[in-house]
């Protein structure tokens, strides 16, 4: 039955094609994978900061019962010294290998040394605890003020500022400056009549995903590699291994697993580089690795610390007439950042004539950030969103009322270059503005109790890819499609939908698979929110070559011209013949030209960017300063929601992340640079009891580049949270928070260096 | 992981003789033991699991009301007990705090004890509901008042092969409440930044007659706030007199800066929990 947005399926709520397998604990996640003869690894990480491996002695650890293999650094082929006449992409790749096992440096605490594999983990372990190292102790640099500092001892002997394109003759910690201009900064600031400025800053924050990195790999005799992990992105696995092993990449298969949570923590290797060394060294017996939580957090994932200044100019009646901003973030023990990303996002909801932006990728002894859900977007917009606020509240504006005045529209072109299409901003806000809660009142609390409502918007680019999916039609009328994207965010079944609707057939008959790399085409991770925009492009164009083809075994069964049957509804229908039903159809393929089989590989192009608006009520006890989230609704233009629950419950959970970076989540190392929270007791993530239902309202401005309209989703709701609590706390307390995490020891300090006695 | 013999005993006899060895350590609900045997902050050898010892499984009200808690009784079945409380509010506050309703099924009061963190919930609970505990060792058993069992982080009196036995709280006296209150920056799954726990007894007139104020993890064992009696005796409970034994408190913690809170945050808290302790104990008076 068609529904009332003109689709069958699109829109509608099925069961989740992994629904089954799922809640009865069926479903092999990276740490399930047991091959026959396996071998168990255990990692020695580094406990210095920054240190230089003088000598490692594996002596005795060899001679533990049952160790078959022990490998580091200095079996890895890409680290060597010299640092003469290679390009950019051979200190690229340096810099990648010596991430996975260190060379001559341990660049931060928990940095990997040397691994060992053995019949049982207790034995590996035990021989991990026998390497002996001999380390010379260097002074770590913790911090994006020390790591810049004129005179700051660079980490690396090969990284040399790229200054707006031109490089540096002596080495650096500072990676990169890069900026992005738009009119004339000057001129747009004498025009304003309200200027407001502040800096901001940002702690160390990890993805947080529930399953720990896992990885089991078999090097075979024959030079073959097979990969077992859980990975955001099975192809970047395999080009990954092929680079930092120097092995062919047609020698690598990578079979993903199920994936409890990425976050983009999971594009990356770890794990798997050393269980292949470990596995040719072992005979090629297989070898699995799997972190500790601990390991999770020291090693692996965080994203950017961030120091961010922002200015704004306005004139009295809203209008921005020129913004500046200027942020620095920490990259950890390589270069890369998602500066480049926030330098991108941070005013992008606004139209302003007049912008300079200023970033800066800073190297210093914390583990090398990853990509991070909309990565750099929250640090950038929490300064943004909350100097909107001081203009708005400087010129006695609503915070909707500011923020629609200067929304970039169809046509609004961002300081970093690009033009934007369609685009669903204003509907956002105004969809907030219209929403119960906007129009509701902050009933005051009593006592030590202070109520504030706060808003902030986000924007994130989305992204297109390459995506490659098959399909066969079988003869009981199933469809079973073969795809490369991981699915994290319940994609089987999002992109499922769009293949039955492109069809016309019910979704219950297709039957997702992600398969191995050497069983599907190319497929990019699961990242920038793209694979419900860009597999489900794919999933769309083999819908309409597969429902091409049945028309045309219809055709045969009525002996007419395909151009003279339709499909629908169905049955396939010829004019004055009884019609023939979809399973008649199937059932007779082998009769009627034989079994139906389409494949599809597009780099897709299209991709719609996405903004989402966030209202915010909270409660601050002033006594304690804890902070409780009474009331949360997330507005956000995703185009088209395939599947609605997936697409709540992405803006749920991006929020609730987002809550987490602001109220209480942080690394948190001592002066020597050890990590002092590597666990989630005082890693303190949200838990069910910390947030409120969070409401997400969907809008659906239609991308126009994709047939059914998507955009992406799961970006943008991590981007406003922060932005969004602090101004809520403004409101209650009257004070400009910032620092993340606004922890409740921190939230006393200000109210207390503000004069609010309690 | 360390590997480890493991022993499950029926008798205190048997715990005893088990225990002389000095790598061996007792399992109550093993909460804490087991992860920090896991990640390397506890040796063990041998582990003694003492939960089939029957005198450590009751839980008891005797005639003249004193309460006895063995000391492997599981903290649901302490919070779960109508009459406990009804009448030792402060401790069911406390042993209802301790880890999430799965862990609550395991873990221990005796076991919260031995461990001896700083942060404990359950020892300033006990310590103003003036509780001692029964410990058999090599040479016999004695009793220990609970406020002197801690003497570190992480250590207690207990000597070598000596096993806590049972808990032992005294009847509550008439017109008396008590509560205990921490602070966490989330709402479950951490650990104490700071606590407080009150017990106040009015005399006939409303005046206080008696107050135990017991603070935690403000200094490397639970403290008790000494001025509190010469503070309170023979007044009107006020908000006014809150606030002095909030004072009080921030006098007498002793905290650290650490990876869950700094120095000052917990001084102000134990301020803020004293005083709300002390008027949640004042409303439980019935």
């Amino acid at each position: 039955m068609t529904q009332s947005n003109g689709f069958k399926v699109i829109g509608t709520r099925p069961v989740r094609h992994d629904g089954v397998d799922k809640v009865t604990g069926r479903a092999l996640y990276g740490a399930d994978v047991r091959l026959n003869g396996q071998l168990y690894g255990a990692m020695l990480r580094s406990p210095h900061a920054h240190a230089r491996i003088v000598a490692i002695d594996t002596s005795e650890a060899a001679a533990v019962p049952g160790v078959k293999a022990i490998v580091t650094g200095a079996d890895l082929p890409h680290v060597g010294d010299q640092i003469a006449d290679i390009g950019e992409g051979a200190v690229n790749l340096r810099h990648l290998s010596a991430n996975i096992l260190a060379g001559r440096k341990a660049l931060y605490f928990g940095h990997a040394i040397a691994a060992v594999a053995a019949t049982s983990l207790t034995a590996a372990q035990q021989a991990v605890n026998k390497i002996k190292v001999t380390w010379e102790e260097l002074p770590p640099v913790l911090n994006l003020r020390d790591a810049m500092a004129a005179g700051a001892a660079p980490l690396h002997p090969d990284v040399f500022t790229d200054e707006l394109g031109e490089k540096s003759t002596t080495p650096s910690n500072i990676a990169e400056h890069l900026r992005h201009e738009k009119g004339d900064i000057a001129a747009g600031f004498a025009e304003a009549e309200v200027v407001v400025e502040r800096e901001f800053v940002t702690g160390t924050v990890h993805q947080g995903y529930i399953e720990p990195h896992s990885a089991t790999v078999q090097w075979n005799a024959d030079g073959q590699l097979t990969v077992y992990c859980s990975t955001q992105g099975a192809f970047g696995v395999r080009r990954e291994m092929s680079e930092i092993l120097g092995v062919p990449i047609s020698h690598v298969k990578v079979v993903p697993t199920e994936i409890g949570g990425g976050f983009g923590g999971k594009l990356n290797v770890y794990l798997e580089p050393v269980c292949a060394l470990l596995s040719r060294k072992a005979g090629g017996r297989p070898v699995k690795m799997t972190m500790s939580r601990a390991d999770v957090l020291a090693a692996t994932g965080p994203t950017s610390a961030s120091i961010v200044r922002v200015k704004l100019g306005a004139r009295r009646d809203g209008t921005l007439t020129a913004a500046q901003a200027w942020m620095a973030f920490e990259a950890g023990a390589f270069p890369g950042s998602p500066v480049g990303s926030a330098a991108g996002v941070i005013l992008a909801p606004y139209d302003i004539p007049n912008v300079v932006i200023d970033g800066f990728d800073v190297l210093c002894n914390k583990p090398k950030a990853n990509a991070y859900r909309a990565p750099g977007g929250t640090n950038a917009a929490y300064a943004a969103e909350s100097m909107i606020d001081e203009l708005a509240r400087a010129l006695k504006m609503g915070p909707i009322e500011i923020r629609l005045k200067n929304a970039a529209r169809e046509g609004t072109r961002r300081a970093d270059g690009p033009v934007f299409p369609r685009i669903g901003f204003v509907e956002t806000l105004e969809a907030l503005l219209h929403h119960p809660h906007f129009q509701s009142r902050l009933e005051r609390a009593t006592g030590s109790r202070r109520r504030g409502r706060g808003i902030a918007a986000g924007f994130w680019f989305n992204w297109g890819g390459t995506s490659s999916a098959s399909a066969q039609v079988n003869p009981d009328g199933t469809v079973a499609l073969s795809e490369g994207s991981t699915d994290i965010g319940g994609t089987r079944t999002s992109i499922a939908m769009q293949l039955a609707e492109s069809i016309g057939i019910p979704v219950n008959l297709v039957k997702p698979q992600v398969v191995d790399t050497d069983s599907v085409g190319y497929n990019d991770a699961t990242g920038g929110s793209r694979t419900t925009f860009a597999t489900g492009m794919v999933a769309y164009e083999l819908g309409q070559k597969l429902r091409e083809e049945l028309i045309a075994h219809a055709a045969r069964q009525f002996e007419v011209e395909a151009a003279a049957v339709r499909f629908e509804d169905g049955a396939f229908r010829t004019d004055g013949k009884p019609p023939l039903s979809y399973f008649d159809v199937c059932g007779a393929l082998r009769d009627t030209g034989g079994e139906i089989v389409a494949s599809v590989s597009m780099r897709t192009k299209g991709e719609g960017p996405a903004f989402g608006a966030h209202l915010v009520d909270v409660e601050v006890d002033i006594e304690t300063g804890k902070v409780k989230i009474l009331r949360y609704t997330a507005a956000q233009d995703v185009g088209r929601a395939i599947y609605p629950p997936f697409v709540e419950g992405q803006i749920q959970g991006g929020v609730a992340q987002g809550v987490g970076w602001a109220l209480n989540e942080e690394y948190l190392y001592d002066k020597a640079g050890h990590m002092l929270n590597a666990g989630f007791l005082d890693y303190r993530m949200p838990t069910a009891l910390d947030l409120p239902m969070i409401e997400a309202l969907i809008v659906e401005v239609p991308n126009p580049r994709h047939p059914y309209g998507v955009r992406g989703v799961g970006e943008v709701p991590i981007v406003p949270p922060a932005g969004a609590v602090a101004n809520a706390i403004f409101d209650a307390l009257g004070v400009r928070m910032t620092e993340l995490p606004m922890s409740p020891a921190r939230n006393i300090a200000a109210l207390a260096a503000a004069g609010v006695a309690a | 992981m360390q590997t480890f013999s493991y022993r499950s005993v029926s008798t205190v006899e048997e715990a005893l003789a088990a225990l002389a060895s000095p790598t061996a350590r007792a399992l109550g609900g093993g909460t804490d033991l087991i992860p920090m045997v896991r990640e390397g902050r506890r040796q063990a050898d041998l582990v003694v699991d003492v939960k089939g010892i029957p005198e450590l499984g009751r839980l008891e009200i005797d005639a003249q009301g004193n309460l006895t808690i063995g000391a492997a009784v599981a903290l649901h079945r302490v919070y779960g007990h109508p009459e406990v409380a009804r009448r030792w509010p402060g401790l069911v506050d406390a042993a209802s705090l301790i880890g999430g309703t799965a862990v609550q099924g395991r873990a221990t009061l005796g076991g919260n004890l031995c461990t001896a963190s700083p942060a404990g919930d359950s020892i300033p609970a006990l310590i103003v509901h003036g509780a001692t505990l029964i410990v058999a060792g090599p040479a016999g058993r004695r009793s220990i008042p609970v406020a002197a069992f801690c003497i570190g982080p992480g250590r207690t009196v207990l000597g070598p092969g000596e096993l806590l036995i049972a808990i032992q709280v005294p009847a509550p006296r008439p017109r008396s409440g008590a509560a205990y209150l921490r602070f966490i920056p989330r709402n479950e799954m951490d650990i104490a930044v700071a606590s407080s726990g009150v017990a106040l007894q009015l005399d006939a007139e409303g005046h206080i007659a008696a107050i135990d104020v017991a603070l935690g993890a403000v200094g490397p064992t639970p403290i008790v706030v000494a001025d509190a009696a010469a503070l309170a005796l023979g007044q009107a409970p006020s908000a006014e007199m809150a606030a002095k034994l909030g004072a009080a408190a921030t006098a007498a913690a002793r905290p650290i800066d650490d990876v869950r809170g700094t120095a000052a945050h917990r001084k102000r808290l134990v301020d803020v929990l004293t005083r709300r302790a002390f008027m949640a104990a004042l409303h439980r008076i019935g």
